[in-house]
């Protein structure tokens, strides 16, 4: 049978250690929060790698991203030949009012114009100006980090992987060239 | 002339002692709880950990506007703060907090039925508050608010009474003079049913049903504003000073300590009142609230035995010294 007023005494003594221990409370506004890789901040648009192609408006669940474009023609690479049609980008915005960070856009984009930024301090006043047009997106194109490091013996990236398995067909190609001329 | 100066003083000190020190402990409160939830509490008022936030809480009371409901008893309603926190004004005049003449406000005979008294006083506020408001929640705070009256004055009368007996005085300075350090074992549960009493009375968590502010929405204050809502608080942290104050002139012997004995009586009686507001703070943030009929159990069928248990004690030790 425990001791009466047993049940008080740990109460207080859970209080008291507490009291005593640093707390884990971080001071915000003055010191800034240490993020976890690949955080979801804001989103930047690296515009020369877009080709309009609309995925990610089309993919994006709450259809928070604009995009405007028009047709140009490109004159013919060779003479005599047909005249090019390519996109030309006049409108890229995003709504952060409405965006639910779900990061669809940046999966689905399949030329890596959209990145993940970690800086989450873009608060508003209005509503409205958390429509970020295309100059504010590139803007925050520059904050995007570098991509974390692989872990310690994770698979290889596919470019790498690609790239090793064309040079190593390549060098047995020639291999086999140079067996065969002797 | 010089009477008048020194009344005059005596005054002074004890005014601002009233207000200081309530202050003190309520920042020491708002750290210590915030510590101990794991949080850091106020950090920015005054730029030093917060240190100036009741400063500033006092200026935002201040600038609110005083509201009185409609049908509320209006002259009542509007007295009940200052019922509510004069009397420990008046308690404090009568604490000893040193050896000597020059260190109490007024050197009264029967300080312990003084003090006692005026501090059920305090009581009235709240039951005035309660009954003007004309709010129904204020009418049920103000009612627990009397019942708990009635349950807690009679430990905290019968404990004090076992150290009137045990000293042969209800004068506080004479208390203080006849003390020796084995009081302290001998009136541990006297002093322990004061100090738990007068919390009850103070409605401090795990005492505080009749404010219960998630049940019935401050009790007796729910519709004070403005200043005379920060008068009902003042009143609160005074009491626990006064509270404290007591405890130690009555059971923890006041200005005796292991040594420093001549001029520094005073930092021993400030000291032991710290810690043991330091306890009441612990108190509140340790434990849950007592439903109304545990309040009324703990009283009347804990503390009251328990302190006629030590009167009787005090009575037997007294004889068999004699």
């Amino acid at each position: 049978m425990p001791i009466p007023g047993s049940g008080l005494a740990k109460g207080l003594a859970v209080t008291l250690r507490t009291m005593t221990r640093k707390n884990v409370t971080a001071q915000y506004p003055d010191v800034q929060p240490e993020l976890p890789p690949r955080t979801r901040g804001v989103i930047g648009l690296f515009e020369e790698n877009c080709t309009v192609c609309m995925l990610c408006a089309r993919e994006c669940p709450d259809w928070c991203i604009y995009i405007d474009s028009h047709k140009e023609t490109v004159p013919p690479a060779a003479p005599g030949g047909r005249e090019r049609s390519r996109n030309v980008l006049d409108r890229f915005a995003i709504d952060f009012s409405l965006c639910m960070y779900c990061g669809i856009c940046i999966e689905v984009c399949p030329f890596d114009a959209l990145f993940w930024s970690p800086e989450f301090e873009y608060a508003e006043t209005d509503i409205h100006e958390l429509t970020h047009e295309r100059d504010k997106l590139r803007e925050w194109m520059w904050t995007v980090p570098e991509p974390p490091a692989l872990d310690p013996r994770a698979e290889e990236p596919k470019e790498i992987a690609a790239a090793r398995k064309a040079a190593e067909k390549a060098a047995a190609a020639q291999a086999a060239a140079t067996e065969d001329q002797q | 002339m010089n009477d008048v100066l020194d009344v005059a003083l005596r005054l002074v000190v004890v005014f601002v002692c009233f207000l200081v020190l309530p202050l003190v402990v309520g920042q020491t409160e708002h750290k210590v709880m915030a510590h101990m939830q794991g949080r850091l509490g106020p950090m920015y008022a005054g730029g030093f950990h917060g240190w100036a936030q009741l400063v500033a809480d006092g200026v935002k009371f201040a600038q609110k506007e005083d509201v009185v409901p409609k049908d509320a008893d209006r002259r009542v309603f509007q007295l009940a703060p200052a019922v509510a926190l004069l009397p420990y004004l008046l308690v404090l005049l009568a604490i000893p907090i040193g050896p000597g003449e020059g260190a109490v406000g007024q050197v009264v005979d029967a300080g312990i039925f003084f003090v006692l008294a005026v501090m059920g006083v305090g009581i009235l506020g709240s039951l005035m508050a309660g009954w003007a408001s004309a709010n129904k929640f204020s009418l049920l705070g103000a009612l627990r608010t009397a019942a708990q009256l009635l349950a807690y004055e009679l430990p905290m009368l019968l404990a004090a009474a076992s150290v009137a007996m045990a000293a042969g005085t209800v004068s506080l300075p004479g208390i203080l003079n006849g003390f020796h350090w084995w009081w302290v074992p001998w009136q541990i549960v006297g002093a322990l049913v004061f100090f738990v009493a007068g919390l009850a009375e103070l409605q401090r968590p795990p005492f505080d049903m009749p404010i219960a502010d998630s049940e019935i929405i401050f009790g007796a204050y729910t519709e004070y504003t403005g200043l005379r809502f920060a008068l009902f608080l003042l009143a609160e942290y005074a009491g626990i000073v006064v509270l404290c104050g007591l405890t130690t002139v009555l059971f923890l012997g006041g200005w005796h300590g292991p040594f420093g004995a001549d001029g520094l009586g005073w930092v021993w009686t400030l000291l032991k009142t710290a810690v043991l507001a330091f306890v009441v703070i612990w108190l509140r943030v340790s434990y849950p609230r007592l439903r109304e009929d545990q309040l009324q159990k703990l009283a009347w069928t804990t503390l009251v035995p328990l302190a006629l248990a030590q009167i009787a004690l005090t009575g037997i030790v007294k004889v068999a010294i004699n």
